[in-house]
C-alpha cells in the first residue's frame, strides 16, 4: 500500500507566454504508515504536488498510483481516491460554511452517502481526534470559535472521511506559538494512535523537525534533496541557500563545527544539542 | 490557473494608439458607435472599415485579437441578421416555406450585421489599447463635470479600481475553496439544476465571508492611509493631451464630417 | 535625549459598552523617536488592539494616547496622526488598493492632496527604499507575499511617516518573505524611522532595541531583548517561545558550563564556547 508518483511533470498555462513548469521529473513513493515531510518555499511546486495526490489536479505527464490504482481513470475512481487521500489545505478554516460544527464536519461523510448512524459516529470520532469534547463543541457555530479551534474543526472535516493518507498543507500558518504547538501535537497523536499515513507540507523546518521521519525537499519543481530528517538537517547551509528556514540549533551546530568543534551535525532539538556540546567540551 | 488571467483583455504594446489620452479614445469610440447607426449606405461603411483598419494597423494589435471580441456575441449577430432578413416587410425576392426574404430585408440585415461587427471591433480596440486603470481614470475625468448634479464620479472610479484589484484575488480564492470542498467529496458538476445550485452553498458561504473580511480589512487599511473620499484628493498620474491626441482628433473630425456629408448627400 | 514620539498613558480599551472583558488594561508605554520597539504576545493578548489605538483607528475607553503631542481622540488631528504614524497590516492581499504597484504607493499622498510632481518623486524614492523600484509597473497580485508587504511599507514611506507601526507583517509569509520584510524594517530603522513591530516571532523581536511582552491586555515585561529573553520560563508561561539559542545557553549553564544566561544570538554562544574550549 503506497502513494507512487512516476515521472511527474506539471505545466501551468501551456501554450501561453506565461507557461511555467511547476513540477519536473518527480519520482517518489510514500509508504503506508509513514510520517513524511515535504518542504519547499512558496512556488517550489509543493502545493501542486499534493493536489495531484488526490486527483484535484492532473499531471501533464506521468502517473500517480494510490494503492496501485491509477489516479484519474474515471470519475468513480476519483471519488474513491478522495476518500483514501484526505487533503487539508492551507488556512482550512476559510472553507467552513455550516451553522454548526457538527454539520460542517458531517459534510464529507454526507457526500459519501453514508447512513446517518455512521455519519454520527464519524463526526464524533473526528472531533475527538483533534482534541475536542464532542458534546461541548458539536452545536456551536464554527464562526464563534478561535482561529486555532476553527482550524481543528476544519481538519476534523477531512478526518471524517476516514482517509488512509492525510496530507496537511502548512497547518500552522498564521498561528502563534501556542496554537502552533497545539496543532502539531494533535497531528503527532494522530499518526501515533490511528496508524494513519501523514504527509506534512511546510516551508518551515522548525515545525516538522520533531515530527517526521523522512523529508523531501522541493526546489524549483524538482526533488532537490531526499532523506531522513537528520540527513537533511545536516545540510543546513544548502537549505538556507534555497530559502528555507532551519531551526536555530541546527545553525548553532553548523557554526560550532566550522569553529573546530568535533560535533555531530545531525541535531534537531535543544536537548540533543546540549548533550552534544557537553560531550565535545568534555572530550578536550 | 486564474493568476494569468488578463482583465479587460488589454494588449500591452507601445503604439501611437496606446499612447492616446484615454479620454480622447473614449469620446472617439463613443462618437464612432453613434456614427455606425447614422450611416445608411454601404459605400460609407467601406469608408468606415478603412478608417477602423488604419486604426488597428496603427495600434499594432494583431487583427486576431480584435476579432476575438466577436466570438461571444457571434450568435447574437447571426440571430439579429436573420430576424432582420426575414421580418422586414417589402418586395419579396425569395420564398422559403412560410418565410419571405425581401429586398429591404437583405439591406436591413446587412446593415445590422455590419453595424454590430464594427461596434464590437471598435470597442475591442478601445479596451485592447487602454489599460483598465487608464480607462477608469478616463471615465472618472469625463464624469467629473457631472459631479455638480450629484454623480459620484470619484466613488464610481474607486469602486472600479478596487474591483479590478480584487477580481484576480477572489478568483484564486474561489478556485481554492472549490478544491477544498472537492477534497471533502463535494461534486459541483453532476446532478440536476437544483442539486447543482445546492452544491454551490459550500462554495458561496465561505466566499462571501472571505469577501466581507477582505472588505473590512481593506477599509481599515485605506483609512489608515488617510483616505477620506474624493475631496481634496490629487492624482499622481495626470492625464495630458499630447501631440498625438491632436492628430487623432483631427483625423476623427475629418471622419465625422465625411459621415455627415455622406448622410446629407445620399 | 530623544523625544517621545508616542505616549500611551493608562490606556484601557473594550470593544463594546457591555463587554466586561477589557482588551487592554491600564497600559502605559512611551516610544522614543528613532527607537525600534517590538511588542510580543500570543493571539488575543491585546497587542494588535494597541497598534490600532495608536493609529487612531480605535479610540481608548480610558486614558490618552499622544502621537507627536497630538491627542488621538482629537478629530481635527486625525489625518495628521495617521500620516505621522503609518500602519502596515498582517494580510498582504487586503491592504493594497490599486492594480499597479506604483499607483498603490501613490494612494496615501494622493489622499493627502500632495502635488502630483511631488507624489511621483515620493513614490520613486519609497519604492527604491524598499528595493521594489523595478516592480513599479507590475500588478500586485502577481507578487510574492514578502514583496507585497514591502509595497505596503513603501506606501507608508510615501506618506512621509516618522513612525511605522507594523501589525504582524510577517505572520502570513514564508521564511524568505519574512527575511525580506525584516531586512527592510531594520534598514528603515537605521535611517531614522521609529518602528513599532507587533509580532509573535521571537527571532524578530531579538532585532529590536526594546521588547515589550503583552499578555491578557497588560504589559508583563519590558526591556532590551537580553533582559527580557533570559526569563525563559516566564516567557513560556505567556504562550511564547524564546530563541533556541537562549534556551540552549541556559541549559548549558545549568550543567555547569560557564556561558552567560542572556545570550540571544548564535554568534555570542559560538564565541563563548570557543573561548571555553581554548581554556580547557
Amino acid at each position: 500500500m503506497s502513494i507512487k508518483a512516476e515521472n511527474i511533470e506539471y505545466v501551468y498555462s501551456e501554450g501561453t507566454p506565461f507557461r511555467t513548469i511547476a513540477l519536473d521529473n518527480i519520482n517518489l513513493k510514500i509508504n503506508e504508515g509513514e510520517f513524511l515531510g515535504i518542504i519547499g518555499h512558496t512556488g517550489s511546486g509543493k502545493s501542486t504536488l499534493i493536489q495531484l495526490f488526490n486527483g484535484l489536479e492532473k499531471p501533464t505527464q506521468g502517473k500517480i498510483f494510490i494503492n496501485d490504482e491509477l489516479v484519474g481513470e474515471n470519475k468513480k475512481n476519483l471519488k474513491d481516491i478522495r476518500k483514501t487521500v484526505g487533503l487539508v489545505f492551507q488556512y482550512p478554516e476559510y472553507q467552513l460554511f455550516e451553522e454548526t460544527v457538527y454539520k460542517d464536519v458531517a459534510f464529507g461523510p454526507l457526500n459519501l452517502e453514508l447512513s446517518s448512524q455512521e455519519i454520527d459516529e464519524r463526526v464524533k470520532e473526528a472531533l475527538e481526534l483533534v482534541g475536542f469534547r464532542y458534546q461541548d463543541i458539536k452545536d456551536k457555530s464554527p464562526f464563534d470559535l478561535s482561529g486555532g479551534q476553527k482550524r481543528r474543526v476544519a481538519i476534523a472535516g477531512v478526518l471524517a472521511m476516514r482517509p488512509k493518507y492525510l496530507i496537511l498543507d502548512e497547518p500552522t500558518a498564521g498561528l502563534d506559538p501556542m496554537g502552533r504547538n497545539e496543532i502539531l501535537d494533535q497531528i503527532k497523536k494522530l499518526h501515533k494512535n490511528s496508524s494513519m499515513t501523514v504527509i506534512l507540507v511546510s516551508h518551515s523546518m522548525e515545525d516538522i523537525a520533531r515530527l517526521v521521519q523522512r523529508i523531501i525537499v522541493l526546489y524549483k519543481g524538482k526533488i532537490h534533496m531526499h532523506g531522513t530528517t537528520k540527513e537533511i538537517y545536516s545540510q543546513a547551509e544548502e537549505l538556507k541557500r534555497i530559502g528555507l528556514g532551519v531551526p536555530q540549533v541546527v545553525e548553532i551546530m553548523g557554526e560550532l563545527q566550522k569553529n573546530g568543534f568535533e560535533i555531530n551535525k545531525n541535531i534537531l532539538t535543544v536537548e540533543e544539542a546540549k548533550q552534544e556540546i557537553l560531550k565535545a567540551l568534555r572530550r578536550n | 490557473m486564474f493568476k494569468n488571467l488578463t482583465i479587460g483583455q488589454h494588449y500591452p504594446v507601445d503604439s501611437p494608439v496606446h499612447e492616446l489620452d484615454p479620454r480622447v479614445k473614449i469620446i472617439i469610440t463613443f462618437i464612432f458607435i453613434i456614427s455606425l447607426f447614422v450611416i445608411n449606405n454601404f459605400l460609407t461603411y467601406v469608408f468606415v472599415v478603412l478608417f477602423l483598419g488604419v486604426a488597428i494597423i496603427k495600434s499594432k494589435v494583431p487583427i486576431k485579437f480584435v476579432l476575438k471580441g466577436l466570438k461571444p456575441i457571434l450568435i447574437i449577430i447571426v440571430i439579429t441578421f436573420f430576424i432582420n432578413l426575414l421580418m422586414t416587410p417589402g418586395e419579396v425576392i425569395l420564398e422559403i416555406g412560410p418565410l419571405d426574404v425581401t429586398k429591404e430585408g437583405i439591406r436591413q440585415a446587412g446593415f445590422m450585421g455590419i453595424r454590430l461587427i464594427l461596434l464590437i471591433m471598435g470597442t475591442s480596440l478601445l479596451t485592447l489599447t487602454t489599460s483598465p486603470i487608464l480607462l477608469t481614470d478616463g471615465i472618472e475625468s469625463l464624469l467629473n463635470p457631472f459631479k455638480k448634479i450629484g454623480l459620484p464620479a470619484h466613488e464610481l472610479a474607486m469602486m472600479m479600481t478596487i474591483a479590478l484589484r480584487f477580481i484576480p484575488t477572489l478568483m484564486e480564492e474561489t478556485e481554492k475553496i472549490m478544491k477544498a470542498q472537492k477534497a471533502r467529496g463535494a461534486d459541483f458538476e453532476s446532478g440536476n439544476l437544483i442539486n447543482r445550485a445546492k452544491s454551490l452553498v459550500p462554495l458561496l458561504v465561505p466566499l462571501f465571508i472571505s469577501a466581507f473580511r477582505r472588505a473590512d480589512d481593506l477599509a481599515m487599511a485605506m483609512e489608515a492611509r488617510c483616505y477620506r473620499g474624493g475631496e481634496h484628493r490629487t492624482r499622481m498620474r495626470q492625464l495630458t493631451i499630447a501631440k498625438g491626441d491632436y492628430i487623432a482628433v483631427s483625423f476623427f473630425v475629418v471622419y465625422t464630417i465625411a459621415i455627415i456629408v455622406s448622410r446629407i448627400l445620399w | 535625549m530623544a523625544n517621545d514620539i508616542i505616549k500611551i498613558e493608562n490606556v484601557s480599551f473594550k470593544y463594546s459598552e457591555d463587554d466586561n472583558n477589557l482588551a487592554l488594561k491600564e497600559v502605559s508605554l512611551n516610544i522614543k523617536e528613532g527607537e525600534f520597539v517590538a511588542i510580543l504576545g500570543h493571539n488575543g493578548s491585546g497587542k494588535s488592539t494597541l497598534a490600532k489605538l495608536v493609529n487612531s483607528l480605535l479610540l481608548p475607553t480610558e486614558g490618552k494616547i499622544y502621537v507627536k503631542e497630538m491627542d488621538t481622540s482629537d478629530d481635527e488631528k486625525l489625518w495628521e496622526i495617521r500620516q505621522s504614524a503609518g500602519m502596515v497590516f498582517q494580510n498582504p492581499d487586503n491592504q493594497l488598493v490599486a492594480t499597479i504597484v506604483e499607483e498603490d504607493v501613490a494612494f496615501g499622498p494622493e489622499n493627502q492632496g500632495v502635488d502630483p510632481k511631488e507624489i511621483r518623486q515620493r513614490v520613486d524614492e519609497s519604492l527604491k527604499a524598499v528595493g521594489m523600484y523595478e516592480y513599479r509597473k507590475r500588478p500586485p497580485h502577481l507578487l510574492s507575499g514578502g514583496q507585497k508587504q514591502r509595497i505596503a511599507i513603501a506606501g507608508i514611506l510615501a506618506l512621509n511617516s516618522e513612525c511605522i507601526i507594523l501589525d504582524e507583517p510577517t505572520a502570513m509569509l514564508d521564511p524568505s518573505g519574512r527575511k525580506e520584510v525584516m531586512d527592510t524594517i531594520k534598514l528603515l530603522n537605521k535611517q531614522g524611522k521609529t518602528i513599532l513591530l507587533i509580532t509573535h516571532y521571537m527571532d524578530e523581536a531579538v532585532e529590536a532595541d526594546r521588547v515589550v511582552i503583552m499578555d491578557n491586555g497588560q504589559i508583563k515585561m519590558q526591556g532590551t531583548p537580553k533582559e527580557v529573553f533570559r526569563n525563559v520560563t516566564e516567557i513560556k508561561r505567556y504562550g511564547l517561545d524564546v530563541p533556541q539559542v537562549t534556551e540552549l545557553s541556559q541549559a548549558l549553564a545549568l550543567e555547569g558550563i560557564n556561558v552567560s544566561g542572556d545570550i540571544i544570538r548564535i554568534k555570542e554562544l559560538v564565541n563563548e564556547l570557543c573561548q571555553l574550549k581554548l581554556k580547557i
